[in-house]
């Protein structure tokens, strides 16, 4: 078991974002958490890496750490915890190269971290192509691999997603899911939210769906996509 | 034309000094989006640090024990008390600031001023009320070049100035502290995700600012040998302007609006008596303020404070 959550619970001011949400992830796993918007999907991810306060209570733990003695930056550089955040969030003032750059910033294995740029590139060559132009002037597609990229560069035990297909023409997330898939096979761990939800069982190998901060429904993505409850509510009909 | 150029001379001194402190404000804004006032207390602090140095340095010089030449004390001195005080700003960071991280705005700007008050009546009583003077470390020498007068102290001063601006500059563009600076600048609430320990980026902006600001203290001691606890306040409220009106975060920006703000003063004082100096001058600078609100420079920034 990679990443261990029990009994997680975050208010904003005082409102209740999660009430007590437990899941597991493995080694090598594409898991999912759908959603509507406002079920708490963004919030889960930020809990995990530590950028909003858990209360009494929750636990988590990354290969058999406490997660919970980790400050933001730590989960990252000592953990290996990657996230993705919500509308990319690029430094649109930094170059292509230097948002890459910025996510190796407690990295010391300097021959290690050419070898994952190079990795970057050959998987987003559209990227090598920008790498010296401001991360803002890019389209939305490459500003969605770049965060990919970006993420990679920074550490991958997990990589965290947070609505990757937001705001992308089909043709452009099937390719930004077929390169996660591909950084999945070398060994990074997904944990994807969307509200997309085919997108993301068609992606992933099993889900979580969340509804109002609560866990509930679980099980394997044909399962999921074949339950009516699901089919109802997420998919469509 | 010669009285153009002796005063010209004299506007680059007198902006040296803005610029260096408007740097410490530009820096700290960007990243925080906080008005540190006690930044011009720091410059207060720091050329007392400087001639607390300096003072040091002749005694042990004079003493036989490690004898110097005068230069080399100058050269010590202001790097020696960049150093001290880069302590002073960390500390007033760590203190004052960081605990009302998250509190309402208001709430950090008022912390400033309250410092800025600590540490004006702490010199006070370290100090005792009376002023002191900043020793001479070098003999000036008056150079006339075409009519106008230079002095070695005006050139060092402007050059110094010039050049910590330039290796300021350096370092932010060229190093991965410099970059994590301009991306917090940005966004802010997206730099941990990188594995970048904001709070070290942010005490090391603290100590950088604060280390100009006393570079600027001991300029200022040189060419006016005058210091007292008060020192800093009107200095500061100006090189807050120029801060402001160099546009959010831009060193260069900074830099040419404590240049700007010293030719203001300087020619103002040229053609007017100089009591309306600074009502004159500031109308001047007000009246550009209307036309670019957002400063020469601004660098862009994200809306989204939050994650």
């Amino acid at each position: 078991m990679l990443l261990s959550v029990e009994n997680l619970h975050v208010s904003y001011d005082n409102i209740k974002a999660l009430h007590g949400l437990s899941f597991r992830i493995d080694e090598g796993e594409i898991v999912c958490i759908i959603g509507a918007n406002g079920a708490g999907k963004s919030t889960t991810l930020r809990a995990i890496s530590r950028l909003v306060p858990v209360e009494a209570g929750t636990k988590m733990t990354f290969m058999g750490r406490d997660l919970l003695k980790y400050p933001a930056d730590k989960v990252v550089s000592e953990l290996g915890i990657s996230h993705v955040p919500e509308g990319r969030r690029l430094f649109d003032n930094l170059t292509v190269l230097e948002n890459l750059k910025l996510a190796t910033f407690a990295r010391k294995d300097a021959k290690a971290i050419g070898k994952d740029l190079d990795r970057v590139f050959s998987i987003f060559p559209r990227l090598a192509e920008r790498q010296h132009q401001k991360a803002g002037t890019m389209s939305g597609g490459e500003q969605q691999m770049l965060a990919v990229g970006r993420a990679f560069m920074s550490g991958r035990k997990i990589m965290l997603l947070d609505e990757p297909s937001m705001g992308l023409a089909p043709l452009l997330m099937k390719s930004v899911f077929d390169s996660l898939q591909e950084i999945n096979r070398e060994g990074t761990t997904i944990l994807i939210v969307e509200q997309n939800a085919r997108m993301a069982l068609l992606f992933a190998g099993r889900g979580y769906v969340l509804e109002n901060g609560k866990l509930v429904l679980e099980g394997g993505s044909e399962g999921l996509l074949a339950n009516p409850q699901v089919k109802k509510a997420y998919l469509g009909g | 034309m010669v009285i153009f150029l002796q005063n010209l001379v004299n506007a680059l001194q007198w902006g040296s000094f803005y610029a260096l402190i408007a740097l410490g404000y530009s820096m700290v804004y960007s990243i925080l989006m906080l008005f540190n006032f006690a930044h011009g207390d720091i410059f207060m602090v720091g050329a007392y640090i400087g001639f607390g140095v300096s003072i040091g340095l002749l005694a042990l010089s004079s003493s036989g024990a490690l004898a110097m030449p005068n230069w080399l004390i100058l050269v010590l001195t202001i790097l020696f008390s960049m150093f001290l005080t880069s302590f002073v700003g960390m500390i007033v960071e760590r203190v004052g600031y960081r605990p009302l991280r998250n509190a309402p705005r208001a709430s950090a700007a008022i912390t400033g001023l309250m410092i800025g008050i600590i540490l004006e009546t702490g010199n006070l009583i370290l100090m005792g009320a009376r002023r002191v003077s900043f020793p001479s470390l070098i003999q000036t020498t008056t150079y006339t070049v075409g009519g106008v007068f230079v002095t070695n102290k005006k050139i060092m001063i402007v050059l110094v100035s010039l050049l910590l601006t330039l290796a300021l500059h350096q370092f932010i563009r060229r190093t991965k502290w410099g970059m994590a600076m301009r991306a917090m600048a940005f966004d802010f609430a997206v730099v941990p995700l990188m594995g970048v320990p904001v709070n070290t980026v942010i005490a090391l902006t603290f100590a950088i600012g604060s280390a100009l600001a006393a570079a600027a203290g001991i300029l200022f001691g040189i060419a006016y040998p005058v210091l007292d606890p008060y020192m800093g306040i009107l200095f500061g409220w100006k090189a807050f302007v120029a801060a402001i009106l160099g546009g959010r975060g831009s060193i260069l920006g900074a830099t040419l609006a404590g240049f700007l703000l010293g030719f203001t003063e300087i020619f103002v004082a040229m053609i007017f008596p100089s009591t309306l100096r600074d009502l004159i001058a500031y109308s001047i600078i007000l009246l550009i303020l209307t036309f670019r609100p957002h400063g020469f420079f601004g660098e862009p920034y994200s809306a989204r404070l939050r994650l």
